[in-house]
Parts: C-alpha cells; sequence; structure tokens
C-alpha cells in the first residue's frame, strides 16, 4: 500500500438492526486506486457496510472518511462515490443513453459533451451503439455493463460494487472479472467490491477484508489470505484445507514448535488473536501443497496412504488419501498431467509436502 | 370420461351466460336507434333522432357537466390519496399497518346502500348542505379501494434500488420522485385515475342520497324513466355513457398489461 492517506477510512462501524449486529466496530482503510474486496458468506454485513460507503444507510455509530473529509452524515447524492447495485437497477422507463446520462443531467453539461461522455462510457464498458436500446432488450451480462457506465461516466473517487458477476453465468461471470479487473486498471479508480465467490475476490482483488457475522476476520492480499489464513473460519471459506492437530512444544516470541501427527515438528508463525488451548494447535496444508510422487521419486518429506476417493473435475482429479495414524483422510489436488485421473480408489501412494506450508491458525471452536 | 362431459358443458354454459349478462345490454343501442317511442320489437325503423334531441337538452347537459365535474375530483382525489397510502403500506412496515389497510379496502365489501345511507345521516348531523361537494365526498371513500388496489400492486412492482440508484448519481429526493418514482408508476397512477372515474360516472345511489338540487347522469336517468316518451332519450343517454366506460376501462386495463410486461421483462437480477 502506498504511503498516502487512504481513500476510505472507516472508523470503529457499527450497524444494528435492533438488537441484531449487522456489524459490530468494523476498521478498515482502503488505499486510493485500489482494487478492494469484502468477502464473505450470506448475511455477514457486506452489502450493509457497502451501503454505508455509498451513503444510503448510516452508521449506528463509528465515521467515515472519503478522500480524508468525514462523510459519515452526508448524503448519498453529495458523495463521490457511485455504486452497481445487485439488481443493476437499471431504470426501465430509460433507454441505454438517458440510463447512462441520469446523473450527468444535473451537472448542465451541454448536450453534446453529455452525449460526448455517455459514447465514451459505453465504449469503455464495450457496448458502444447500444444507446437506443430499451432495459428490457438487454441480457443479464449487458445491464450489468449499463449499470457499471452509468456509475463509471460519473468518474466517481470510489466505485461500490454489490456482487455485480453473481447474477452472471460462470463463463460470461469469468470473462466480466477479467474485463472488470482491466478497466479498473485503465480507469484508476479506487473499487470495492463486494462478494460472497472467493474465487472472484481472490482473483481481482489487491486486497481482501474476510467478514463473518459483522465483523472483519482478515485484511490482507489474495496470496497471503490464501496461503496464510490467521483463523480456521478464514481457512475454510477460502477453499479446501486439511485441518490437523498438533502440539506446542516449544514457545519463542511470535514463532511456535509445534508437533503435528505424521508431519513432524515444524517452527510455525503464531497468528494475532491466537491463544492456544491446553497446548494444542491447530495446523493445516492445502490441499495442492500435497504432491503425488510417481514412480522411484524420493523427496525429503514423505506420507504413504491409500487412496479412500476420488473425484474428477477435467483438468484435475481430487484425491482422499487415508494415512495410518491421521483422523481424516488428506485431500490432494492433483493436475492430471502425469496420470493422476487414472488412479484407483484402493491403491497405494506416496505423498510429498513442504513443511513451509503449514500454516498455524487461530480456532475458537476447537475441543 | 368427466373431462369430456365437461368439455361439453362448458361452451354451453359460457354462451348463456353471455347472452343472459350482455344481451340486455346490446338491446339498448338497438333500441336507441329505433324510430318507435316503446322499446319493443319489430323494430320500426332508423333514426338519431334521440341523440339529437339528447343534446338539445339543457337538463341534461347540466347534469353530464355535473358527471364530469364530479368524476374530475373524484379520480384525482382519490388517486392522491391512494398514492400516499399505497407507498406507505408497500414500502414502510408501521404498527396498525394491517387493520389500516383493512379499513380502507372495507367499502369495498359493505352494501353500498348502507354506506350511502351513514353517511346521509351523518351529514344531516353536523348540518352539512348536500351538494355536489359531498356526493364527491361519498364517491372518494367508495373509490379509494379501487384505486389502493391498482396502486398496491404497481408499487408492489417497484424496484426500491431505482430509487436509491438515482440518489447514488446525485439526484435529490425530489427530483427522484420526480425522474424515477412517478414515471416507473405512472401505467399504475393512470389506470387509478380511470377505473376511479368510469365508477365514479355509473355512480347512483351515493349520488341519489348525497346531492342536493343538483344531479349526476345516473340520478338524471332515474327521474327521466317515469316519462316513457323519455324512453328513447334516456337509452341514446346510455348507450353513450356505456360506451364511454367500455372505453375507459379497456385504455386503463392495456396500460395496465403493458406496464406488467415491462416489469416483468424487467427482471430481478434472478431472472
Ligand atoms: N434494513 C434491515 N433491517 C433489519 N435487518 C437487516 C436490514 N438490512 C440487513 N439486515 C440484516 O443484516 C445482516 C447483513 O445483511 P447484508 O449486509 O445484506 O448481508 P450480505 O453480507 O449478504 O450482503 C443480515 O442478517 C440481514 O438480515
Ligand atoms: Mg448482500
Amino acid at each position: 500500500m502506498p504511503d498516502v492517506k487512504p481513500m476510505i477510512e472507516i472508523r470503529n462501524v457499527s450497524r444494528h438492526f435492533g438488537t441484531f449486529r449487522a456489524l459490530d466496530q468494523i476498521n478498515l482503510d482502503v488505499a486510493a486506486g485500489e482494487f478492494f474486496s469484502l468477502l464473505g458468506p450470506s448475511g455477514c454485513g457486506k452489502t450493509t457496510l457497502l451501503r454505508m460507503l455509498a451513503g444510503l444507510d448510516t452508521p449506528t455509530s463509528g465515521t467515515i472518511s472519503i478522500d480524508g473529509a468525514d462523510c459519515t452524515e452526508v448524503r448519498a447524492n453529495q458523495r463521490p462515490t457511485n455504486m452497481v447495485f445487485q439488481s443493476y437497477a437499471i431504470f426501465p422507463h430509460l433507454n441505454v443513453a438517458e440510463n447512462v446520462a441520469y446523473g450527468l443531467k444535473r451537472m448542465r453539461l451541454g448536450r453534446v459533451e453529455e452525449a460526448r461522455r455517455v459514447d465514451e462510457a459505453l465504449e469503455m464498458v464495450r457496448l458502444p451503439g447500444f444507446g437506443a436500446r430499451k432495459g428490457n432488450e438487454l441480457s443479464g451480462g449487458q445491464r450489468q455493463r449499463v449499470a457499471l457506465a452509468r456509475a463509471l461516466v460519473m468518474r466517481p473517487k470510489v466505485l461500490l460494487l454489490d456482487e455485480p458477476l453473481s447474477a452472471l453465468d460462470k463463463k460470461l461471470r469469468e470473462e466480466m472479472q477479467t474485463e472488470l479487473r482491466t478497466l479498473q486498471q485503465s480507469v484508476g479508480i479506487t473499487f470495492v467490491l463486494v462478494t460472497h465467490d472467493q474465487y472472484e475476490a481472490l482473483a481481482l482483488s489487491d486486497r481482501i477484508a474476510v467478514m463473518f457475522g459483522g465483523q472483519i476476520a482478515q485484511v490482507a492480499s489474495p496470496m497471503e489470505i490464501y496461503q496464510r489464513p490467521t483463523t480456521r473460519k478464514v481457512a475454510d471459506f477460502l477453499g479446501g484445507m486439511n485441518f490437523l492437530r498438533g502440539r506446542i512444544a516449544a514457545e519463542a516470541g511470535a514463532a511456535l514448535t509445534v508437533e503435528t501427527e505424521r508431519f513432524g515438528t515444524a517452527t510455525l508463525t503464531k497468528p494475532p488473536g491466537f491463544t492456544a488451548s491446553g497446548g494444542r494447535a491447530t495446523v493445516g496444508i492445502r490441499p495442492e501443497r500435497l504432491r503425488v510422487l510417481w514412480d522411484g521419486e524420493r523427496a525429503e518429506h514423505e506420507l504413504t496412504g491409500r487412496i479412500a476417493n476420488r473425484a474428477y473435475f477435467g483438468e484435475t482429479t481430487s484425491l482422499s488419501v487415508a494415512i495410518d495414524g491421521l483422523e481424516a483422510p488428506l485431500s490432494i489436488v492433483e493436475t492430471n498431467t502425469f496420470g493422476a485421473d487414472e488412479l484407483n480408489i484402493g491403491a497405494e501412494v506416496r505423498l510429498a509436502f513442504d513443511p513451509e506450508a503449514l500454516v498455524l491458525m487461530a480456532d475458537p471452536d476447537a475441543r | 370420461m368427466r373431462l369430456l362431459s365437461r368439455i361439453r358443458w362448458l361452451p354451453v354454459y359460457l354462451g348463456a351466460f353471455m347472452v343472459f349478462l350482455y344481451f340486455p345490454i346490446l338491446l339498448l343501442p338497438l333500441f336507441s336507434f329505433n324510430t318507435g317511442v316503446v322499446a319493443a320489437f319489430p323494430l320500426k325503423g332508423f333514426t338519431t333522432r334521440w341523440y339529437v334531441q339528447l343534446f338539445d337538452n339543457q337538463v341534461m347537459l347540466g347534469a353530464a357537466w355535473n358527471s364530469l365535474m364530479v368524476g374530475l375530483a373524484v379520480s384525482i382525489t382519490s388517486t392522491v390519496l391512494a398514492i400516499c397510502a399505497a407507498r406507505a403500506i408497500t414500502r414502510y412496515k408501521f404498527p396498525g399497518q394491517k387493520p389500516a389497510t383493512g379499513l380502507i379496502m372495507a367499502p369495498l365489501f359493505l352494501p353500498e346502500i348502507i354506506v350511502a345511507v351513514s353517511m346521509l345521516l351523518v351529514l344531516l348531523q353536523i348540518g352539512i348542505q348536500l351538494s355536489l361537494l359531498t356526493v364527491i365526498l361519498g364517491q372518494i371513500v367508495f373509490c379509494l379501494p379501487y384505486s389502493m388496489s391498482v396502486l398496491i400492486a404497481g408499487f408492489e412492482g417497484f424496484d426500491r434500488s431505482l430509487e436509491e440508484a438515482s440518489l447514488d448519481l446525485g439526484e435529490t429526493a425530489m427530483g427522484t420522485f420526480r425522474r424515477v418514482t412517478l414515471p416507473v408508476v405512472a401505467p399504475a397512477i393512470l389506470s387509478s385515475l380511470l377505473v376511479s372515474f368510469t365508477i365514479s360516472l355509473d355512480e347512483f345511489l351515493l349520488a341519489f342520497f348525497l346531492s342536493g338540487t343538483e344531479t349526476t347522469l345516473p340520478v338524471y336517468i332515474w327521474g327521466q324513466l317515469r316519462f316513457a316518451a323519455k324512453l328513447p332519450e334516456v337509452l341514446a343517454l346510455g348507450s353513450l355513457m356505456m360506451t364511454a366506460s367500455v372505453i375507459l376501462l379497456t385504455v386503463a386495463e392495456i396500460v395496465r398489461r403493458r406496464a406488467e410486461k415491462r416489469v416483468m421483462a424487467r427482471g430481478g437480477p434472478n431472472a
């Protein structure tokens, strides 16, 4: 993150609906020009937070500053933010050009300049020449682009996107992800994206905030949040993870020496908020960090087991390998380059792992 | 087998129903062009005399003018009131919402004559002079439920985020109402205006009980029925009113359907 003042500063923001805490003491900084994602399961408060950035809702307590100015009490129509709604909210009585020009009308730019900016925005979202179409003559992907153009044409300091791709089918969604990222880089506007799709967040973002139950669990770059999740819940939400039981053997500052069943002893970094419960710890390793050893291949750290289950995904195969001395079978993802798709249930396999890939997580629910 | 027998009876039933409902109504225009004064077969000959007479009749024209004024006042007022109520009901949750809605819709189910008589009693008690104004007040109460049901349906199809999008794009609350809310629900509003105008135009009981010396068309017709010689003119007037009602209701229905199609096509995120 650059050391300039952040574009968005969220300080101790809470939002209560009656006794229900939709948001609980949120603190967050978003840098200028950053592509920032709010990731979490449905109902965790992502939309509520985004609406507060837009000015469509007010915090019960706490403050929000945008571009250095406190705007906690500033109304939506006075904020330098624009939003792409989950429903797209395309005005049904207006055509595409009129939709895009909606916010410009108040600026009184003059016909020529207004038309120029509308065309420019439609070009940007790759919908040139669609101006005369009615909202109900558009496909889902096109509606999404119109909503995007309508917001971008306002040249906001911050663009807010509420699950903009969730209504699209898989192929179109992947296409739009790439486009969204390219677009963000070309316009240089700060993007705040709300999503419950971890792959989308990982693929698009500079940084991700993972939320559960109205609280932020972790804020980090995609690689860090995927590879170094600080809690078991974050690890679980971001993808497959093999959870292992560990025993704390020694402690030296932030470094813990942990003995793990079958995975040996490793020195791991203590995540913030970590408390060892009775000398026990939860350690994890991602499925793709385990590798099948073929033929005579050897590795420094090896495990032997039998294939208990398998699932074929075309480019990869997901294997479930039972290991003696481990409670649960290990999940592995193997690309099918060397024939992982030809391994049968019951076959014996040797696995290699790198202790560097082991990660220590806070696990408040561990028994 | 049961299905077969059903299919055979349905058209017969439908035919009988249609004849019973529409045959008398179709006789109205038929006799209004008949030369004879008595409404009976055989028809004597074709004439437009009754229509010409009708438009020379100053009393009838006065009643028509009254009907038009009452209709406009009733439809506009009941629509405006219903807009406020329907918006509150579809948009906010407030204590007493269900009972309040029920009370507004109640005149739909109460016998009209009871409503008319009670209103008359109250007005006389307070000492308010009967006039077209009291007719207007009575008919507003009577039309409100119809306006409400049309408008609630219209507002329920309205996506709240449209207004939020407008605010987000820099528009004020007033501007949002003018540029988004109003145009999107315009078909429902127009529909409500047309329906309540038609109801007011045809309404007899309230107009009869609550009007003073000035009458509306249905009350005028009722008065003319005593004179046999006036019957053809009444038939001509009836035909005209019927045509007007049919046109108004058809327009209202077309508007409503087009709006519905637009809302459907707009769809939601999951459409
Ligand atoms: N206006 C409201 N009144 C009451 N509860 C609300 C309101 N808006 C949101 N909530 C609740 O707050 C929680 C978070 O909602 P939301 O921010 O929409 O979640 P999501 O992360 O899925 O976007 C949900 O449990 C929701 O039911
Ligand atoms: Mg949401």
